[in-house]
């Protein structure tokens, strides 16, 4: 398989609340400084472009389209739009570089959030003659899953309170990050339960923001110039959306997305892991069988800004920032999609 | 170079105002396993499934992909959403094709849908986007102008809206699949069906529909091992503009242009009139079919409805390019699916297994959707030969 250079990421800072900017304005400043790392204008100097977003975050049909507005499409781009966390526009642009259609691609993600309720909007995701009615939150399905944990003694709830904390800490260093302090395990045991068992801590806060990335043939970031990272392996799969039927304590499409993408056949040196909630962060670090070695959401994850439709494709920039610092040489980055943890994407990334 | 790959396998439901019989699930899985079955394959014969629909307003489901995965034996699999606006059955078509094209993967399905009736589509296209005109017009109420100004520069005669609303209609008459069944109408009962967004009449205009389209996409070897006739993938091509622009050009945009050129450029077609046998268009307004004419090329400037008018497009008068031989979007219309129904059947013609629609001796064909104010354009050229 071609290998895919990484040759720029930027993304907004993750706000809860981004006030009267409409999407087109949340995209173009990001735009502008992804194109300026690699030494680009617009979209007309790439192949391609792709985006990841969703209509129920707007509250309208065709959120994507006035997304094109902020491209710069005259003459006209070929373009292509996924209803899906932007990390699955990655995917399908990497597909088209593979098959030899283009040489570069702009991928790019956009989610505000605000203006609704987001854990309710997202029980419209649901089976619609059967769950969708009940309007399940997703929140309330996450504490289902760890009320099962605990449950079964997985997991504690000092468990969770550590991921909250490192997430905290973390995010010091994330000038991104919307939720950041020096926060330890204690602070967040001594909070109230919000939706039992789980912390509000334990919850990832609902963010406004977008990301964007460019991405090249390794022929073509070399003539660029830039410096790059290398995506050596990327899959996806998805589970049974009958939540009865999954075993909710353990991510199984996440280990077989994470050997589809070759991630055993290296050391783990960083793993962004997108996590909504701090319990899957545990669930999914087991099911990827990541140890010390393995530095965790250095960024914070998102339990420090969660930017819909953005986030899966911010953890593969998290992670290309820091092969390119030097700061690690092999890392992967997941992304997930639907309630539970049903549908995952592991990206391997490596040193150039 | 791309790799080679081939459609083995179509299935389709019948179009209708209302599947009520079935769910969404049902829906899909119902073209599916129509498509495995065309291909003589199994759910374990396919590695990951590429899925599109319009809007999710237009059922009221978030990312359906999600809820759909058990219906499609995905579980443990890829499964991708595409959505480009009313181009996405014909993107979701590509898109599966990269899968194929990119060597990642030998055999994909793919699945475009609409279960218009599980809500309203008028109502969920006409939701105001905040910061933004809002129109609340529908699609007809925004291409009726663009239709005007067709008829403005190209003096065309008033009726030509309705000759093809009335051919489209016969050639669906002859698809069991179609929604409106017609055989009857008339030049006259068009005309006097009562005016919608003038110049569009009701009888101009596609319907409202349930339904799904399935196809089957593997790679060469496969391909050649199939049981049935491969339509083999000649060309791909897509192209997006903004809604507007200054000085845009709304009735032959430059992205349906630049997305033809492409297309015909990689199946080394020159004169599309010629060198293609039939295609199958989007044409959700009868006028679209003069506009596209000229737009892909198969006429020039202004002359779109001449070719019309001749019968050229007729598979009844035995014109010698026929458009939209299944009855296309004039006869049946889930939005969702319309484009991927088109490359389907452009397949359908290529394989000689359109049944009473076969265009006779159809070895080259053109698949096209359109989506967005008329800004966003995915095309395919499929053929009876290998490349």
């Amino acid at each position: 398989m071609t290998d895919i250079a990484i040759v720029a990421y930027q993304q907004t800072d993750a706000v809860s609340d981004a006030g009267a900017v409409n999407e087109v304005e949340l995209i173009i400043p990001v735009l502008g400084r992804v194109f300026e790392q690699a030494g680009l204008t617009n979209s007309q100097d790439v192949d391609f472009v792709c985006s990841g977003s969703c209509d129920y975050l707007q509250g309208a049909a065709f959120a994507f389209v006035l997304g094109v507005d902020a491209l710069g499409a005259v003459p006209p781009i070929k373009e292509s739009h996924v209803e899906m966390d932007a990390a699955w526009a990655l995917y399908e642009s990497i597909l088209k570089i593979r098959m030899g259609h283009a040489e570069s691609a702009l991928v790019y993600g956009f989610g505000k959030s605000s203006p609704g309720e987001l854990p309710i909007v997202l029980s419209q995701q649901l089976d619609p003659y059967y769950l969708a009615p009940q309007w399940i939150d997703a929140i309330s399905l996450a504490a289902l899953q760890a009320r099962q944990m605990l449950d079964q003694g997985l997991v504690s709830e000092r468990d969770m309170a550590e991921v909250v904390a490192r997430s905290r800490n973390n995010a010091l260093n994330n000038p991104h990050a919307q939720l950041a302090g020096e926060v330890s395990v204690d602070d967040v045991l001594a909070e109230d339960t919000y939706v039992s068992p789980l912390r509000k801590a334990d919850c990832c806060p609902v963010s406004d923001g977008a990301s964007a990335m460019i991405i090249a043939t390794v022929e073509k970031a070399e003539e660029w110039g830039k410096p790059y990272a290398v995506i050596s392996g990327i899959d996806h799969r998805i589970e049974t959306h009958n939540l009865g039927m999954r075993d909710l304590t353990d991510s199984l499409s996440t280990r077989q997305a994470a050997e589809g993408a070759g991630m055993g056949q290296g050391r783990v040196d960083v793993a962004e892991l997108y996590a909504p909630f701090s319990h899957q962060e545990i669930i999914l670090t087991r099911a990827l069988g990541l140890g010390e070695e393995t530095s965790i959401n250095p960024s914070g994850g998102v339990l420090a800004g969660n930017m819909m439709m953005a986030s899966g494709l911010s953890r593969v920039g998290e992670v290309f920032d820091r092969i390119v610092s030097g700061e690690a040489e092999r890392g992967i980055a997941h992304a997930t999609s639907g309630p539970c943890l049903q549908h995952n994407l592991v990206t391997v990334l490596e040193k150039a | 170079m791309a790799n080679l790959a081939a459609v083995v396998g179509i299935g389709q439901t019948k179009y209708t105002t209302k599947r009520d019989d079935v769910s969404i699930a049902g829906l899909v899985r119902e073209a599916a396993v129509n498509a495995l079955q065309d291909a003589g394959l199994t759910w374990d014969d396919i590695e990951a499934v590429i899925i599109g629909k319009a809007p999710d307003m237009f059922e009221g489901v978030i990312m359906p992909e999600i809820y759909l995965t058990d219906a499609l034996g995905c579980n443990g699999k890829p499964m991708l959403r595409v959505h480009t606006a009313g181009s996405v059955g014909g993107s979701t078509a590509l898109v599966a094709a990269s899968h194929v094209q990119s060597g990642s993967f030998k055999r994909v399905l793919t699945v475009a849908f609409e279960k218009q009736s599980e809500s309203n589509a008028m109502w969920a296209l006409s939701n105001p986007h905040p910061f933004s005109t809002h129109l609340n017009a529908g699609a007809g109420g925004y291409f009726a102008p663009i239709i005007r100004e067709y008829m403005r520069r190209s003096e065309a005669p008033h009726d030509v809206g309705i000759k093809v609303a009335v051919k489209d209609r016969l050639h669906g008459a002859r698809n069991p699949l179609a929604h409106l069944q017609k055989p009857d109408i008339t030049m006259q009962e068009v005309e006097e069906s009562f005016m919608l967004w003038d110049p569009i009449r009701f009888l101009e205009s596609c319907p409202s529909s349930d339904g799904a389209c399935a196809m089957v996409i593997a790679n060469e070897e496969l391909a050649e091992q199939a049981p049935k006739p491969p339509a083999w993938i000649r060309g791909v091509a897509m192209r997006s503009e903004p809604t507007m622009y200054a000085g845009r050009e709304e009735v032959s945009p430059q992205a349906g242009r630049d997305c033809a050129a492409d297309v015909y450029q990689q199946a080394g077609i020159t004169d599309p009139r010629r060198d293609l046998d039939c295609a199958e268009v989007y044409v959700p307004f009868s006028w679209y079919e003069p506009m596209w004419l000229e737009n892909l090329g198969f006429a020039p400037e202004g002359e779109g409805w001449k070719l019309t008018m001749e019968g050229a497009t007729s598979l009844d008068e035995g014109g010698d390019i026929p458009w939209n031989p299944s009855g296309g979007v004039l006869s049946s219309n889930p939005i969702g699916a319309s484009g991927m129904i088109r490359f389907a059947e452009a397949a359908r013609q290529v394989r000689g297994d359109a049944g009473a629609h076969q265009v006779e001796g159809a070895k080259l064909a053109l698949g096209h959707a359109y989506g967005g104010g008329a800004q966003f354009f995915s095309m395919w050229v499929v053929g009876a030969e290998k490349p």
